[in-house]
């Protein structure tokens, strides 16, 4: 078949397609949104699989979950955190016995280039004693994923493909292979399914007696390799995934190559790991992320007679993206030469709302609304609007995790903030505010929720929202909010001294409020306007 | 045969299309190609940049080294110094003078000029007013993918075509706005050269 150029995000995607996929859902999440984008498009060109955005990862995965109850293969993807959420049917899962192939995708993003944090989703591997690939290059994302839906249909657990932004976000050549077909319908296994603690201790069981099989395919994989110099000993590497790449690059710059063991499946590959280790006097560990590969080598007490240097040890840097430069000194490398700035001072170019984003109108309208209070305080969440934090605006004063202004709204006024306000966008909302929002309107908390409804997950791209325009008014009513003060507004220039005054009275009445600003993201509205 | 840039500019700018229009062509002459980009959150009018590697060798990493890059190409002039250490102390820096202002301490635009022309090769190009030229302001990436043409290891009637291909569903006005803004960009470039150190000069349409 002919060579594409693919991001490798849609290397993971086209992978999965021809594995024979029969359904992919997801969340929209930085760097994992190309995936599902892929699979949507193939989807509806071809009829041939289901591909959607779910509400939140959690659904998705349990959607995922129920096509390989039925026997079919099934995909999720998201972003690094979107694990989080999704971490209870993900760890459950792995006692369920998938016999339709499940591939869970999450894209971590060291460096935090979109994210609150870099947690490193291979620990969630290893947690949950699941199968993991961590490709270091597009070819090997496609590649891992084809034969992820095989290891999980061989040991009836969910297969990880961890995926860095650097890979997800970058384009390289792919060359795909035949496709192959989807499975049939096949319904699961109650006892294997239904995981009351006589089942769960049973698959429990089954899932820690695979290890060492697990082990073994990771010891055979051709996505490893360890070549070794006989004639200098001093150094080995280790290095996973696009870590390897950055150790590669410099090689040519040694008269004298170390021994490079390159990881990327796991559970560890023991018996080639040993193999370096014992070749060498000095082991350098170099992954991108969390130190995990270090961690098991050094154990508490290390290696007798050996140093083991890397991330802890403080030879590669700890925290941040790793890069050719950084894993240099590391292999004792000077820094190349390169022109530089020489003192002269660049202005930094944050991130900022687009030129006329209703969400600018809202702050305004809210931070006019505000002069008159003095203790309060902002609480928001994830989406476009986190922006309201940079000038000019500086509007909010938290951004955690999703769904998190609604509650944390909620403690903060009943810690005895006043006013105590909540801003979280339409999709958001969908995506883990209404079960705060719920409890808020049973204690009538004194509060007010600000929901953003532009129709649209704007930060991403653009992605549906589920609870959008009328059916969220509806559901705001639903989980029991007092008519009366559920407020609609306008966010427009024109309307800020208006919608200064509701907001104000919403903040003056004791209990709960639910302010809707509603105007569409304009980056849609474009979109709209070409068709498209 | 290998090169290396480095493409900047601010969210939005079209960098992006830069970058495909000169991934594809490479791909068609049998390169290697790799192209890192940003997505997600930067976008939103922040400074994005794309490293884009080109071989006839296997490439590793997907970025770029500090110390490797052949060629600056930047929409914008506060960009272009932004990625000025991954440049290598021979490299080049092909740079819009039309500065895209949306933060409040943004610099003295001859301040920066000036700096860029600091570096020993260098080309500054009015690619706003090429761009308005070509019939759309829109198509300043063109202008300067047009002004680094010449220097790129592909050939420009692969990239000419990938511009079509790129445009093609926009309709044919916008096609041809862009292979004109394209074209005026290379007649710029050409007509200007990058002598070394003192004698560093800029494009007719540039200064
Ligand atoms: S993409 Fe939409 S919501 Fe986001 S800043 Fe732009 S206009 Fe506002």
């Amino acid at each position: 078949m002919k060579p594409e150029i693919l991001l490798g995000d849609e290397a993971v995607a086209l992978g999965a397609i021809q594995a024979g996929l029969s359904a992919g859902y997801s969340y929209p999440g930085t760097p994992a949104s190309e995936i599902m984008e892929y699979l949507i498009k193939a989807a509806t060109k071809t009829k041939a699989f289901v591909a959607s955005w779910s509400v939140n990862e959690k659904v998705a995965y349990e959607e995922a979950l129920g096509v390989s109850f039925a026997g079919k293969r099934a995909l999720v993807s998201m972003k690094h955190v979107g694990l989080n959420v999704a971490a209870d049917p993900f760890m459950n899962s792995a006692l369920t016995n998938a016999h339709g192939g499940l591939v869970v995708v999450p894209a971590d993003d060291p460096g935090m280039h979109s994210s609150q944090n870099e947690q490193d989703s291979r620990f969630y591997a290893d947690f949950a004693n699941i199968p993991c690939f961590e490709p270091s290059n597009h070819q090997e994302a496609y590649e891992m994923t084809r034969q992820a839906f095989d290891v999980s249909e061989k040991f009836g657990v969910p297969v990880m493909i961890r995926l860095v932004t650097r890979l997800s976000h970058s384009r390289s050549t792919v060359r795909p292979r035949e496709p192959r077909g989807q499975n049939e319908l096949k319904h699961g296994a109650s006892q294997d399914w239904t995981l009351l603690p006589v089942n769960a201790r049973r698959r429990f069981r089954a899932v820690l007696d695979n290890q060492a099989a697990m082990v073994r395919l990771s010891e055979e994989s051709e996505f490893n390799s360890l070549r070794l110099n006989d004639k200098d000993r001093s150094l080995g590497v280790i290095a996973s995934g696009i870590a390897f790449n950055y150790v590669q690059e410099n090689l040519r710059d040694l008269e004298n190559p170390p021994s490079v063991l390159k990881v990327c499946t796991y559970p560890l590959p023991g018996k080639l790991i040993r193999g370096l280790v014992e070749h060498v006097d000095n082991v350098l560990v170099v992954e991108e992320g969390y130190p995990l590969i270090e961690r098991s080598l050094r154990g508490l007490f290390g290696i007798a007679g050996k140093t083991v240097k890397g991330k802890l040890s403080g030879d590669i840097p700890l925290t941040g993206e790793l890069s050719p430069e950084t894993v240099r000194p590391a292999l004792g490398l000077k820094p190349l030469e390169s022109l530089d700035l020489g003192g002269f001072k660049l202005a930094a170019r944050p991130p900022q709302l687009c030129v006329g984003c209703p969400h600018a109108d809202t702050f305004q309208a809210l931070n006019k609304a505000l002069k008159e209070y003095h203790q309060g305080n902002v609480f928001s969440d994830i989406g476009c609007y986190t922006l309201g934090a940079y000038p000019p605006y500086q509007a909010v004063q938290t951004c955690v995790c999703m769904g998190a202004s609604v509650s944390m709204a909620k403690g903060g006024a009943e810690a005895g903030i006043h006013p105590s306000i909540a801003v979280i966008g339409d999709s958001t909302f969908g995506h883990s505010g209404l079960t705060p929002l719920l409890e808020a309107a049973a204690a009538d908390t004194n509060m007010t929720v600000f929901i953003l409804d532009n129709g649209t997950v704007a930060m991403t791209g653009g992605q549906p929202s589920y609870a959008s325009g009328e059916r969220l008014l509806r559901m705001i009513e639903g989980l029991g909010v007092v008519k009366e003060h559920i407020r609609v507004i306008e966010p427009l220039p024109k309307n800020l001294d208006k919608n200064a005054q509701v907001i104000k009275e919403e903040i003056d009445h004791h209990g709960l409020s639910v302010i809707v600003a509603v105007r569409e993201c304009l980056e849609e509205a474009k979109k709209r306007r070409r068709g498209g | 045969m290998k090169q290396d840039i480095i493409l900047a500019g601010v969210g939005g700018q079209g960098i992006i299309s830069i970058a495909y229009v000169i991934a594809s062509a490479a791909l068609e002459e049998g390169l290697e190609v790799k192209q890192a980009e940003v997505h997600g959150m930067s976008q939103r009018g922040g400074a994005v940049q794309s490293h884009l590697r080109l071989s006839q060798a296997h490439i590793w990493s997907d970025l770029i080294p500090r110390g490797e890059a052949d060629l600056v190409l930047s929409v914008e002039p506060l960009e272009a110094l932004r990625y000025l250490d991954y440049l290598r102390p021979d490299g080049m820096i092909i740079a819009s003078r039309a500065p895209f202002v949306n933060i409040q301490d943004y610099p003295d635009v001859e301040t920066l000029l000036n700096r860029i022309r600091k570096i020993p090769r260098h080309l500054i190009i009015d690619s706003e007013k090429l761009a308005k030229e070509a019939g759309s302001s829109r198509t300043q990436n063109m202008v300067m993918l047009g002004a680094a043409a010449g220097r790129l290891i592909v050939r420009e009637e692969n990239l000419t075509r990938f511009i079509k291909v790129l445009f093609e569903r926009h309709g044919e006005t916008i096609v041809a706005s862009n292979l004109k803004a394209f074209a005026l960009g290379q007649a710029v470039a050409a007509a200007a050269d990058f002598v070394p150190a003192s004698g560093a000069r800029e494009g007719k349409g540039g200064g």
